[in-house]
């Protein structure tokens, strides 16, 4: 390959954010193919003040599709193994893109985005469901490929709509929900954990669901690229809110136990290994009729034969992607993400284990940098979610 | 007592044949915040533009190359328990280790404190 070309396949682009991070100190680096603020003040400082407070995170790299059309869902689950077709207006579940041999192509949120269409009294019409609508928030580094996997498997009778002119931004902490009450005058008081519902603030559209990847409270709202800036502005005026960058997001997904696509799951992991069950409903697990279902039921039959665990690492030597891990001299796995955790002070660690070995509490060592360091499996999340359940 | 730089971002103070080595405070403003740092043992030969040390930052780990040959006489002990003086005193409390200079030749090249800032300041 030519160096003209390469630099053309790495081409970095930028988001609508962008001057607004340098604006606010940020340090850029490229992620996902864009120019991205992995921190302003500090990873620890911005860490703890997300535990503590509120963290605004622009995470715009990711891909915000639309699928419309009267079999949306009946066609969405012939790819995706949760249930869909049951999944209530305004209600949002976790889930995963498989492969036809079992493989995570990608995990994503999938949120039932079906419009309710006020009736008119006058007209003497009555109020209605509108088209059938999901909308699908992937990842970043995946979205191209995601599209082209769903264009080709979706019916024609199915629209797919890639809302790229959309910014995405989180706010994530246990006062999150006290900010963004305050500037949206209650909108989202009565939003429970993967609620989500279409908002005018002003001339602003939005989409704010409550969810997100640290194990806080907290919201995610997708706002028209436009008005991106003015909508950061205003929620970085509250005095709970402070931007954080992307090395925060990654010691805060570490902590709460939630995999990142690319280390912890891959093409070349299934959900039974990477211990995602929970993504399959129960009866779509037995019944199938989605992408890879014929592999994965193999794996839940047979057993995998390793697990996504998490490991509590002694000393303060962080255990990184690669690092190998030992039953005594046998290696019985390998750590996908690790890292300090600045609210454990301590690191921890995500790895796939052998999976006699993978129950928690078995002992087991890491190699770095030729050391042994001792390690024991632990529950994850490590740091105990504080979603918004309500009642 | 002589402070040199080098373009990997350390600092050398030499005094007689000893040199004190740390990193400077852009090199830890680029790190972040450090969680650990692995030094060389006492007793053991560092050579000029090898790894010497690891710093540990929340994100990941960076080498520390030798600026210069010779062997570490002594190294901050102070970083095992309170690895953050890195990031708080880089270029004073936060010292890494201290090592003979072998051959002296080999601080020609280095930087001067102004020839540095100079340096930084084209980053």
């Amino acid at each position: 390959m030519s160096e003209e070309n390469e630099t053309f396949e790495d081409e970095i682009h930028t988001l609508p954010l962008d001057a607004w991070h340098r604006g606010k100190g940020a340090r850029m680096v490229p992620f996902a193919g864009y120019e991205m603020p992995i921190q302003y003040d500090g990873i620890v400082a911005e860490h703890n003040w997300t535990r503590d407070q509120a963290g605004l995170f622009d995470v715009s790299h990711m891909g915000q599709l639309m699928v419309t059309g009267e079999k949306a869902a009946e066609e969405l689950e012939k790819l995706l193994p949760g249930a869909i077709a049951s999944l209530k207006p305004g209600r949002t579940r976790y889930s995963l893109l498989v492969a036809e041999d079992g493989g995570i192509l990608d995990d994503l949120m999938v949120t039932n985005a079906t419009p309710w269409i006020e009736g008119d009294e006058e007209e003497g019409t009555e109020g209605r469901w509108g088209e059938p609508a999901y909308y699908l928030v992937v990842n970043g580094a995946m979205k191209w490929d995601d599209i082209a996997h769903l264009r080709e498997h979706l019916d024609d009778d199915v629209t797919l709509t890639h809302m790229d002119e959309h910014a995405l931004i989180a706010l994530q902490g246990p006062n999150a929900a006290t900010a963004l009450n305050r500037v949206m005058r209650n909108v989202i008081d009565d939003m429970v954990f993967m609620d989500s519902l279409v908002h005018d603030f002003g001339e602003w559209p939005l989409r704010i669901t409550r969810s997100g990847y640290t194990g806080e409270d907290g919201f995610e709202i997708s706002v028209p690229a436009e008005f991106a800036e003015s909508l950061c502005d205003r929620l970085c005026a509250e005095i709970e809110v402070r931007p954080i960058g992307l090395g925060a997001r990654d010691s805060l997904r570490l902590e709460a136990g939630l995999p990142l696509y690319g280390h912890d799951i891959t093409e070349k992991t299934d959900p039974v290994s990477a211990d995602l069950l929970f993504a399959l409903t129960k009866k779509r697990r037995e019944e199938g009729g989605w992408m890879g279902h014929e592999a994965v039921a193999k794996v839940l039959a047979d057993g995998p034969a390793q697990k996504r665990v998490g490991l509590e690492i002694e000393g303060r030597l962080p255990a990184r992607e690669g690092a190998l891990v030992y039953s005594g001299d046998k290696q019985v796995g390998r750590v996908t993400s690790g890292g300090f955790s600045p609210t454990l002070e301590r690191p921890i660690a995500m790895a796939y284990i052998d999976t006699a070995l993978a129950q928690e509490g078995t002992e087991l060592e890491v190699e770095v940098r030729n050391k042994r360091l001792s390690a024991k499996v632990a529950r994850m999340p490590f740091v105990p979610h504080r979603y918004h359940r309500g009642k | 007592m002589a402070r040199y730089f080098t373009d990997e971002h350390e600092w050398i103070d030499l005094e007689g044949d000893t040199a004190t080595v740390g990193i400077t405070d852009y090199a830890q403003g680029q790190l972040g915040d450090i969680v650990f740092v692995e030094l060389p043992e006492v007793g053991s030969m560092v050579e000029k533009g090898k790894d010497a040390a690891v710093v540990e930052s929340v994100k990941a780990a960076s080498d520390v190359y030798a600026p210069l040959s010779g062997e570490v006489v002594e190294v901050n002990d102070s970083l095992d328990d309170d690895p953050a003086l890195v990031n708080s005193s880089p270029e004073e409390d936060g010292w890494f280790f201290k090592m003979t200079v072998s051959d002296k030749s080999e601080l020609e090249g280095l930087m001067d404190d102004k020839a540095y800032k100079s340096f930084c300041d084209g980053l």
